[in-house]
């Protein structure tokens, strides 16, 4: 069974970020970007599937600029089997995200897709969605548990209400949550092999993809400052400002 | 609370901006040594180093080691740390692929182990030591030791450590007292006698400790000469490599200690313990001295890591503290008061971290760059020239560098102020763990001796010559540079003096050692200091050349520009002092009577 990993460069998550002075997006001049962390547990969930005999082959698939080989290198380094980079310098959104992996998809015919159920720079919560659909295909988002069985993969789902388990008929696509499992630390042996592993580059030209936005950004903000809090006297004094400062009793 | 992330910007910038370090790929058996390659190996590691070592620090420091029934315990989380590191292959960095090393340069072996120190050294002393057994085996052992020992010792199963001190020698490794009895086994031997303050001596992290002995042969002349290296392990190895019956080895206690106390320092005690001869008869100690430069740089690096830490972690508390306010008016005045960061004083002592130790840093990259030439050019005199960069400045790196990390955890915690004084927020810990490598692998003091009594003079002043030569070249070019020459000319003058100190000292101490010795210590500081105003100004012409095509790393390149000026401006002139106390000879030192003090 073939898997297809979607990864995507994001500003790491350690990072405190900072709003562009000129309020078009947030600096990402000289900071340090990685994997995002969901997409993470994609990868580290394609490679336990291989290990326990399940996959055969794992690939894994980025978008953007040159550098995002880097990223697709550290999939590699976890133990994915080969990757494959869109080329682009246009900003990515998720339908044309989708749109490019749907036509690999089409391309390598993988049972599987796993894809991080959000990137934590944009915080979309998209692309997953929009690609099984595009696909045709059933999805379990925000995977907490993933089983597969035969031609069938049983996702379990943590909802408000407890966990739910869906069974999706394979080829299917699933969105990780964070307790589906820990990545592991890349070895320095699989380091080193993951430089031989290859990395087609394809561009969204050859894929017949136009990657053109759709969405524009007006302004990106810093979010408002906390206030400093006040010390009340007495009780009569925190209730009257709960019920006419704060309107919340 | 101290704060660590790894300075993987930094490290890119002297790989790939200051030092090229596409020179490594080109040298044989470094093919794959690329800088894509530092970059990604760095990466990963920096990783384990913030994620899983840095977070045991602190508690490891309030555990430290329990010593029961002779054995170590090590704090709580360290086990499965050292299984994480082992597993990820790290402690098989720089060996050997042919016994199952990944091969890689000691130019990146030296940035993952700054790493680690930064986020835990005491939890760094156990690889550590292992590398160093794994050097000593891998250059003086035969092919069966090598077969028996290496594998395990580099996958990390088994550890190594280095046992020379004893109680009555520490130092003067002349007097070591441990014997060694010839059995009728050839190579075999009978290891009885107790050695101290060994490193990862005992502890319960891997299955088996390998420990290399320095030990006295019956016959054996007296001194130094008569010193050989053993093999000592805790348990044999049987014939297919696997653990054996256990052996004559076992752990006295462990020292209570100012710092490290995540590092089990034991005294180890052998009672008839099989050994095994390794190298020369005799031949211990020049075994021993080839191992040594490496893991004198290797504390040198130690120093500056944890520098590194405190620098991360004093930076962040100016930046948040809020505490009175500007000299020259309110500065923030939508807050209580200001930040530290805003108090002139407060700036100079960040400065002073940052500016040694992003110097040495630098200084150290060009050390270890030196080194991987050393051990793979293929021109035999290149290669020489290179050790011989290697040797004169190794003691200065050690030094200066343990001297300044020293000053500079100090100033950490004094930003941080009563708060820094407290044990929860880590800076006091920094300093503890930082005053031991000013002592170990020989002394600060020693460290001078050796520069100023052995390398200045080897082969008629060549060893200096590698380092005065191209700096000379070097800031000679640069001095009359209309935008470097703020940098070179300060930098120029202090190693003219430098110069001059020097064959004056020669001259000295030929007639009277004493002259020489007195003055060793300050020389090698202003010497650091020196090679530090080299290393800022080669740092100085990047950050100027890059600059204006920074896309929007301006800012990281003005630091530079900004941190070089500060280091020329109110460092470097150390060195005039320095100079001036030099000058003075050995007469105030020397001229109280022994019995007056």
């Amino acid at each position: 069974m073939k898997l297809l990993v979607a990864v995507k460069r994001v500003i790491d998550y350690n990072v405190k970020i900072r709003v562009k002075s000129d309020h078009t997006g947030v600096e990402t001049a000289n900071v340090k970007m990685s994997m995002n962390p969901f997409d993470e547990i994609g990868v580290e969930e394609a490679v336990r599937l291989k290990e326990a005999g399940v996959a055969t082959e794992i690939v894994a698939v980025s978008m953007g600029p040159a550098p995002v080989q880097e990223t697709i290198r550290t999939a590699l380094a976890m133990g994915a089997d080969r990757g494959i980079h869109v080329e682009t310098d246009v900003e990515l959104q998720p339908l044309a995200v989708a749109k490019l992996l749907k036509a690999i998809a089409e391309k390598e015919q993988p049972q599987l897709i796993i894809l991080g159920k959000q990137a934590i720079d944009d915080d979309s919560n998209a692309t997953g969605q929009m690609l099984a659909a595009l696909l045709g295909w059933p999805q379990g988002t925000f995977a907490s548990k993933l089983k597969i069985e035969g031609d069938t993969a049983l996702v379990t789902r943590e909802v408000d209400g407890g966990l739910e388990t869906e069974a999706l008929k394979l080829p299917a696509l699933i969105t990780t949550d964070l307790r589906l499992n820990e990545p592991r630390y890349a070895s320095l042996p699989n380091i080193m092999k993951a430089k031989k592993k290859t990395i087609a580059k394809l561009t969204a030209g050859e894929l017949g993809i136009d990657v053109t936005p759709h969405l524009t950004v007006l302004k990106v903000e810093e979010p408002p400052k906390r206030q400093a809090g006040v010390k009340v006297k007495t009780v009569e004094e925190l209730i009257d400002k709960l019920r006419n400062e704060a309107r919340v009793i | 609370m101290t704060v660590y992330r790894a300075p993987l910007r930094d490290y890119k910038f002297l790989l790939e901006e200051v030092f090229d370090v596409g020179e490594i790929a080109k040298l044989p058996g470094y093919e794959e040594a690329t800088a894509e390659t530092f970059a990604a190996v760095l990466a990963e590691g920096a990783k384990l180093c913030e994620e899983v070592l840095f977070p045991l620090n602190l508690p490891g420091d309030a555990e430290g080691c329990r010593f029961e029934n002779g054995v170590v315990r090590t704090p709580k989380g360290f086990k499965e740390a050292y299984d994480l590191f082992r597993q990820g292959g790290w402690t098989a960095l720089a060996a050997d692929p042919h016994y199952g090393g990944q091969g890689l340069p000691a130019t990146l072996n030296f940035f993952v182990s700054e790493m680690v120190a930064s986020a835990n050294l005491s939890f760094g002393m156990y690889p550590g030591l292992t590398a160093g057994a794994v050097e000593a085996i891998h250059q003086h052992g035969d092919e069966v030791q090598k077969k028996t020992w290496l594998p395990k010792l580099i996958d990390g199963t088994w550890s190594g450590t280095m046992c020379l001190t004893e109680p009555q020698c520490g130092t003067d490794l002349g007097q070591v007292k441990t014997r060694a009895v010839p059995t009728d086994g050839d190579g075999v031997y009978r290891i009885t006698g107790t050695k101290i303050f060994i490193s990862a001596g005992e502890h319960d992290l891997t299955d088996n400790i390998v420990h290399l002995v320095l030990a006295r042969l019956p016959d054996a002349p007296s001194g130094t000469r008569g010193i050989s290296l053993f093999i000592v392990p805790k348990f044999l190895a049987t014939d297919d490599g696997a653990r054996g019956p256990r052996n004559g080895v076992r752990c006295g206690g462990i020292e209570h200690k100012m710092g490290i106390k995540a590092s089990a320092t034991c005294v180890i005690n052998f009672d008839d313990a099989q050994g095994y001869l390794v190298g020369e008869k005799n031949g211990g100690m020049r075994a021993m001295f080839t191992m040594m430069n490496a893991a004198r740089l290797g504390v040198g690096l130690q120093g500056l890591a944890l520098g590194e830490t405190a620098y991360q972690s004093a930076r962040t508390y100016a930046l948040e503290r809020l505490q009175g306010r500007s000299p020259t008016g309110v500065k923030f005045p939508d807050k209580p008061a200001d930040p530290l960061i805003v108090h002139p004083d407060i700036r100079r002592m960040l400065l002073t971290m940052r500016a040694y130790t992003e110097g040495g840093r630098a200084l150290a990259a060009w050390v270890m760059q030196a080194e991987d030439k050393a051990h793979r050019l293929t021109d035999a005199d290149e290669r020489a020239a290179n050790d011989e960069l290697v040797g004169l400045l190794t003691p200065i790196v050690k030094a200066m560098l343990t001297d300044n990390a020293f000053l500079v955890t100090n100033l950490g915690m004094q930003i941080f102020g009563g708060h820094g004084y407290i044990h929860d927020n880590g800076m006091e810990q920094l300093v503890r763990d930082c005053r031991i490598t000013q002592i170990y692998e020989g002394a600060n003091g020693i460290q001078a001796l050796d520069l100023v009594g052995r390398k200045m003079g080897q082969h008629t002043g060549r060893l200096l010559r590698r380092f005065f030569h191209p700096v000379d070249q070097y800031l000679r070019a640069k001095m009359s540079d209309p935008a470097l020459g703020e940098f070179a000319l300060p930098a120029y003058r202090a190693f003219g003096r430098l110069q001059q100190t020097t064959a004056l000292l020669a001259q000295k101490g030929l007639v009277n050692p004493d002259e020489a010795a007195a003055a060793a210590a300050e020389y090698l500081r202003a010497f650091g200091l020196v090679a530090l105003g080299y290393v800022w100004t080669r740092i100085a012409e990047v950050a100027l050349a890059k600059r204006g095509m920074a896309n929007g790393e301006a800012a990281f390149y003005d630091a530079k520009l900004a941190t070089a000026r500060f280091y020329m401006a109110k460092l470097l002139p150390e060195t005039g002092a320095l100079f001036a106390s030099i000058g003075s000879g050995a007469k105030p030192v020397m001229e109280l009577a022994a019995e007056a003090f």
